[in-house]
This record gives structure tokens, C-alpha cells and sequence, in this order.
């Protein structure tokens, strides 16, 4: 094992010391406590004893030179110990002492040599606010000169170095190879101050909107979807008068009861769960082949319903764990939360994942009709649109004005069918009709 | 007690122990005192001297030397609307009073489904350094940190003493209240007249610094600050915290500090293992791993099972204000 041998500390102001005579040649051995260069000060001149016995692999100094105390100045192989692996001949026999590797001799490169390995083991040892400042500010760690204990990179010396620029900067976040499209054209560079960029939630013409890392995931998935899943669509009207007029008769005091606001979403998602029920092939997933293994349809054993809910700078789908479970009450109360947590912003990872189908509620801007993406890894998902008064002629003839919307259903046509989503369209309906005006929550 | 202002004056922490609990006895006839020797002794340190001859015996209360029973009684008193005072007469005597404190008054209110409540204080003066040896030399905090239920407060200045006993006192629920003894008559400063409280759970920035945050309480947050101002002399910027209130701990205090500093050390008497500094770096750990630029240090006593009597093992024990300029310096050079 080589052991790097820097200039002593010869007396307590001393900051610096001149190699006077080196005692030793490269390839000379040398024992433990043996002197092998003598260092001189404007204090003292000492002979410096070798901490180990072994063989002078490197000087780093030349005689006369004066370098800072802790500059490394030679570097001794440690007789005995195994050389490193990547260094070892690969037929050097166990146990026996190993050869003197045949090293550089003293010009040129070695002393930076000696700072690489520095350098990198102080990249390896950075913390976690260096690591993360170096992320943030593009800064490669290997490239500072550190200054804290044992030139140690301080998260000080990475936010210098990101100020003045002086260093070596990474251009970008390390990506994979890219496989087969080359990157769009070079993204924009982000220079403080300047115009070319601005935010999603305040977006200014003729700039760049720098996308969060939500916004990047939307982007992705939505493509991921709808190349994956070849969409198919289908719409049926629904009489919501009872149910709506079941939700005012209870909303004043359900709210009082619960803090939450009674919307119509749980009364839908209560209607969704009962057709998914009959239909299960809507509560799937396609399943890709991979190698041999051909592809399936995956029937979800659980229903987790994703509610889709639109904030001004991101869409997020929080998830009702097993809705199915839930009285029309209980999912009020869950999405309520979600809602809540949503607006937030404090959404977990768990409110977010497993979803096997979702409702988009979204007819608050008076939207009739919508073709919504499937959220990729579901076979469906179902928008409710508008509630508008109408003039209806009902089975018996009779004509009414009754509240009527919409509820549109993309699905995943290499899970299902027409057949089956329309019927589980019927189904839908024949629940939200069946609902109200009155009953128990 | 001089007079320096028309609206403070200056006091020692005793003193401060003592004009508080004379302004509560005074303003709200359901606070009483009691504990050994509060009485006729008027409290090993003066704090209740004459106070019976004021208030009576049926609220400034002589006990047996039987802990259990003081705070079981104050429990009691408690439940039934009083204000009980309960006098630990040292920490290193409360032993005999865990169950009644941890399985009693920290879970009345939770027991009770809200009904009762324990709005009791339990003083007790802790901590060393002053040749008290094993049995008047204990930090006691850390055994009863883990019990939800039960607030802990150390402070360390007279107006702080004053500020939280009040709160103490006005809180529904029992507060173990830390008195540090060699502070009592070393630490003097000037005490706002006329009442007034501070809110549980909220730390105070002693000292501003921008290279290490040192988090503290009790007789070490002196020192600590003693050690932070020696340091300004070579131009090192450390931020000292006297938490006052252990437990609720003043987290967001702790991580605002380390936002700004990267670095933390947590200095307390009380031994490491386990201890509250344990706790502060689990937390730190979860909330601020990313702006950590230095592994978390804590610079607390010897994993021992007492303070010895002898000068050298007390000074062993303690960390000097040296000691504490060292970690300090060391931190801040990392």
C-alpha cells in the first residue's frame, strides 16, 4: 500500500519547509524511523524519519524546493502489504512481498496524481447539503479545491464556486444516452434575471415556460398513454335531478357534521364502483408482453378510485383507497381530505399511487363534452360534465324539465370493447338515475 | 433585588423562583405549595421563606419525605380545580414519584376522554457542578422526555424563569418545571415587573451566527454562550439557542437556524445515550439531512451512572466552556 508522506510541521508557527537533501532515491529501501530527507525551516533543519519501512515509490519535491507544511513530498510502497488489485501483476504470487511497481519517475505528472485521488475521495465524502448544492448549482465536486478540514469541499466552497463560475461546470444533469431521438434543441440555458424563461402559473409570450418536475411527468405520461393505448370514446346522458336534489337536502347539514363541502363527486365515484362491480374489465389493465411472456389483461383486486382535480399550475390524482368499501358519506369525507391536501399541497406518495380507474368531475366551467386521456396503466376513465335543465319526454310520454349531463368514457380499446363499455356506461347511468331524492348517505 | 427601571428588576433565578410563585399565591387563591420543608423551612434554597406565615398551612404544605405521595396529593388537587405548586426538593429524588407523574398525571386528561385534567407544576432543581455529587446532581430530563402528555421546561434566565413558571402555572397540564441549582444564584438579570408569560415550546436565539448553530438549555446554554462570544474574537459566527422548553421542543427554531448554519451541535449535562440531543439530531436527520454540511455533533455527559463527588470526576463530567469553544471550533473549521 503506497503511504503518501507530506512536509512535517517543524515548530508551531511553521507554515512552510524547503527538502534540504533527499536521503533516499526512488527504488531505494528504507526502514521505519529512518530518516530519508532532510527538511529545512528557518527554525530548524531535521532529518524526518520514514513512518513505515518499504521502498521510495515517489519523490514529489525537488531538493531546494519550498512547499507548504501537508504538501505530500514522497511516497513510500509499504513492504509486505498487497498491492492494490488494478496495480498488482496479475501473476504476483500470495503472501510473497510484492515487487516494486515500476512507477513514474519524479517528472510531471505525479503530483497531480496524488491530488486526483484526493480530490475524488473528498467528492466521495461530500455531505449531503455539498451534494445537493452541487446538484442544484451544476457544479462538479471534483473540480473544487476544498477548504474546509483536510481540504474538505464546504458547502461554502461550492456555493463560491457556483457565484463566480471560475469552475469546471457540469452543462447539464447527468442523463442516460439518449436511444433513439437526439434531444430537441439545446433547452434555453436559465440565466437569472433574464427574460427568456418564466413560470406555468405566470407565463409571459415569446419565453420559455421552465416546466416543474410535475409538469415533465404529466407531459410523459400523457404521451405514454395515448401512444400505448389506442383511446376509444363513448358518451350517455343522465338524469341527475333526484340525486341532485337528494345532495341539497343534505349538504347544509353534512358540511355542519363534517367540515366537508357535499359535492356530487362522491355520489358519481358511489355510482362508478356499482358499475365497476359488473363490469371489471373497465377496472383492468393491458399488460405488455415482454420476451415470452405473451400479453394479459390484469383485473384489479381492489378498486382505487383517482379523482382528478385541477390546481392553476398542476394536475394531480389523488387516490380513494378501496371506494368501494366506502358509503356515498365516507368517500365524501375521503376526497374531501384529498381536496383538501391537494390545495396544500400536501399530498403524499400513498395519496397519489394506485389507481385502477379515475372520474374527472368536469363540468364546473360548463364543459358538455370532453375526450379525456386514460391515465396510463388504467383501461378507463369517465368525465361528468355540465348539469343543464331540459326539456325531457319521458318514458310515459310525459314532457319535464329535468337536470340532465353528460358522462363521456375513454377507454383502453385492447382491454375492452364497445360491448362492454357501453354497458358499463348503462350501468353507470341506471345507478346515478336509481340515487335520491332521498335516503340515507 | 435592585431596582434598575420603573418596568424591571434585577434578580437572580431564585429570586425569580420566588417572586413568581408569591405573585401566584397572591393573584389566584387556587395555587398552593407543596413539598419537604416548604414550610416552616421556607425550601432548602429560601425560595418559600415566610410564605406559610402569610398564606397558612393549608396551602403552603410540609410533607413527609415520601415523593410519591407529593405528587400523588398534587395530582389529586389538581383534578379536583386547584393550582398545586408540587416541590421535588432535588431531582435526584423523583424517582420514587415516576409512576405517579408518568402513569398518572401525564394520562388523566387522555384517561378521562377529556373529562379531568392535571393542572399541576412539578418543580425540582437538577443539575451539577456544584460538589452536590450523586444525589444532588442529576439531569432528569431525558427519563421523562418520552412521555407524551407531560411538558418539560429549563430555563435558564430570570426573566425566562419567570415568563414560563407563569405559563407553567396557567397550563391545564402538568409541566415538569427544571430548575438549574448552579445557575440559581450565578445567573442575575433584569426581570419585567407585573405579570407576564412565555409561550411553551419556544426557543430563544441567543446569540445570532451564521457558520454553526449550537442548540442548548439550562446552566450549559451560559456557557455555551460564553464560548460562542470567545469565538467572534477569531472571527467565527456561531448561532447559540437556549431552548428553554424541552418538550414541545421548538423545531422549527432548530431547522430555521440550521438552514442558515449547515452544521449543529447540541450541547446538554445530561449523558448522551439516549438523552435529548438524541432526539434533536433524529429530527434534524429526518427534516434537514440535505442541508447538512457536517455530521450532527453532541457534546453531553459521560455515559456514567452519577456525577462523582471528587473535584477531578465533576469536572470530568462537565463540559467546560473550553471544551465547548473546541467543539465549536472544530465544527465551524470542518
Amino acid at each position: 500500500m503506497p503511504t503518501t508522506i507530506t512536509m512535517p510541521q517543524l515548530g508551531e508557527t511553521v507554515t512552510e519547509g524547503t527538502v534540504a537533501q533527499w536521503l533516499k532515491n526512488v527504488g531505494d529501501s528504507v526502514d521505519k524511523y529512518e530518516d530519508f530527507v532532510e527538511v529545512s525551516t528557518d527554525k530548524v533543519n531535521a532529518g524526518v524519519p520514514s513512518p513505515v519501512t518499504g521502498t521510495i515509490r515517489e519523490l514529489l519535491v525537488k531538493e531546494g524546493e519550498t512547499v507548504a507544511t501537508g504538501t505530500p513530498i514522497a511516497v513510500i510502497d509499504e513492504a509486505g502489504a498487497a498491492p492494490k488489485a488494478a496495480e498488482a501483476p496479475a501473476t504476483a504470487p500470495r503472501g510473497e512481498p510484492a515487487p516494486a511497481p515500476q512507477g513514474p519517475s519524479g517528472n510531471g505528472a505525479p503530483v497531480s496524481v496524488a491530488e486526483t485521488a484526493d480530490l475524488e475521495s473528498a467528492a466521495r465524502g461530500a455531505s449531503p447539503a455539498v451534494r445537493r448544492l452541487a446538484r442544484e448549482h451544476h457544479v462538479d465536486i471534483r473540480t473544487i479545491k476544498g477548504t474546509g478540514a483536510n481540504g474538505r469541499v464546504t458547502a461554502e466552497d461550492i456555493l463560491a464556486a457556483a457565484r463566480t463560475g471560475g469552475t469546471t461546470q457540469i452543462a447539464a444533469p447527468p442523463t442516460p444516452p439518449a436511444a433513439t431521438a437526439p434531444p430537441p434543441a439545446a433547452a434555453p440555458p436559465i440565466v437569472p434575471g433574464a427574460t427568456q424563461t418564466s413560470t406555468y402559473a405566470q407565463p409571459v409570450p415569446g419565453t420559455f415556460v421552465t416546466l416543474s418536475q410535475a409538469r415533465r411527468i404529466i407531459a410523459e405520461r400523457m404521451v405514454e398513454s395515448r401512444h400505448t393505448a389506442p383511446h376509444a370514446w363513448s358518451m350517455v346522458e343522465v338524469d341527475v335531478t333526484d340525486v341532485w336534489q337528494w345532495r341539497v337536502r343534505e349538504k347544509d347539514r353534512f358540511e355542519r357534521e363534517t367540515g366537508y363541502r357535499l359535492t356530487l363527486l362522491p355520489f358519481f365515484v358511489r355510482a362508478v364502483v356499482k358499475a365497476l362491480a359488473e363490469f371489471p374489465l373497465m377496472n383492468a389493465k393491458f399488460v405488455a408482453g415482454t420476451g415470452s411472456a405473451p400479453p394479459s389483461i390484469y383485473v384489479n383486486p381492489e378498486m382505487n378510485i383517482g379523482v382528478a382535480i385541477g390546481l392553476p399550475a398542476n394536475l394531480v390524482v389523488p387516490v380513494i383507497r378501496h371506494a368501494d368499501k366506502l358509503s356515498i358519506k365516507g368517500l365524501a369525507i375521503a376526497g374531501g381530505e384529498l381536496i383538501d391536501k391537494a390545495r396544500k399541497g400536501k399530498l403524499g406518495v400513498d395519496d397519489l399511487a394506485g389507481g385502477t380507474f379515475t372520474v374527472n368531475n368536469n363540468g364546473a366551467n360548463g364543459s358538455w363534452a370532453s375526450a379525456p386521456i386514460i391515465n396510463a396503466g388504467q383501461a378507463g376513465i369517465v368525465t361528468m360534465e355540465a348539469i343543464v335543465k331540459k326539456l325531457v319526454v319521458r318514458n310515459d310520454d310525459s314532457i319535464a324539465i329535468r337536470q340532465m349531463m353528460n358522462a363521456c368514457l375513454s377507454l383502453d380499446h385492447r382491454v375492452v370493447d364497445g360491448y362492454v363499455a357501453s354497458g358499463f356506461l348503462a350501468s353507470l347511468k341506471r345507478h346515478l338515475e336509481a340515487m335520491g331524492p332521498q335516503g340515507e348517505l | 433585588m435592585a431596582v434598575v427601571s420603573a418596568n424591571a428588576t434585577v434578580m437572580n433565578n431564585v429570586e425569580a423562583v420566588r417572586a413568581t410563585l408569591y405573585d401566584a399565591l397572591k393573584s389566584d387563591e387556587r395555587v398552593c405549595i407543596l413539598g419537604e420543608d416548604v414550610g416552616a423551612r421556607g425550601n432548602v434554597f429560601l425560595i418559600t421563606k415566610d410564605f406559610v406565615g402569610e398564606f397558612g398551612e393549608r396551602r403552603i404544605i410540609d410533607t413527609p419525605i415520601a415523593e410519591a405521595s407529593i405528587v400523588g396529593i398534587a395530582v389529586g388537587m389538581a383534578m379536583e380545580g386547584l393550582r398545586p405548586v408540587a416541590e421535588i426538593q432535588f431531582a435526584d429524588f423523583i424517582y420514587p414519584s415516576f409512576n405517579q407523574i408518568v402513569g398518572e398525571a401525564a394520562k388523566i386528561r387522555y384517561r378521562s376522554n377529556g373529562e379531568y385534567t392535571c393542572p399541576m407544576v412539578i418543580r425540582t432543581p437538577y443539575g451539577g457542578g456544584v460538589r452536590g455529587a450523586l444525589s444532588h446532581s442529576v439531569s432528569i430530563e431525558a427519563l421523562f422526555y418520552h412521555v407524551p402528555g407531560l411538558k418539560i421546561v429549563a430555563p435558564s434566565f430570570p426573566a425566562d424563569v419567570k415568563g414560563l413558571l407563569n405559563t407553567a402555572i396557567d397550563d391545564p397540564d402538568p409541566v415538569l418545571f427544571l430548575e438549574h441549582k448552579k445557575t440559581y444564584r450565578l445567573i442575575k438579570g433584569e426581570v419585567p415587573n407585573g405579570h407576564y408569560t412565555i409561550p411553551l415550546g419556544k426557543a430563544n436565539v441567543l446569540k445570532e451566527g451564521t457558520q454553526l448553530s449550537v442548540v442548548s438549555y439550562g446552566l450549559y446554554v451560559h456557557w455555551a454562550l460564553d464560548a460562542a462570544r470567545q469565538l467572534e474574537g477569531e472571527s467565527l459566527s456561531v448561532e447559540v439557542i437556549d431552548l428553554r422548553s424541552i418538550r414541545p421542543m421548538d423545531k422549527t427554531a432548530i431547522l430555521e437556524s440550521i438552514q442558515k448554519t449547515r452544521k449543529l451541535l447540541i450541547v446538554h449535562e445530561d449523558n448522551k445515550f439516549g438523552g435529548i440531543g438524541a432526539e434533536i439530531s433524529a429530527m434534524v436527520a429526518e427534516e434537514a439531512l440535505f442541508n447538512l454540511d457536517a455530521p450532527i455533533r453532541r457534546l453531553c455527559g459521560p455515559d456514567v451512572p452519577a456525577m462523582g463527588y471528587a473535584l477531578p470526576l465533576e469536572e470530568e463530567f462537565m463540559s467546560s466552556p473550553a471544551e465547548m469553544a473546541n467543539a465549536m471550533r472544530e465544527m465551524v473549521k470542518f
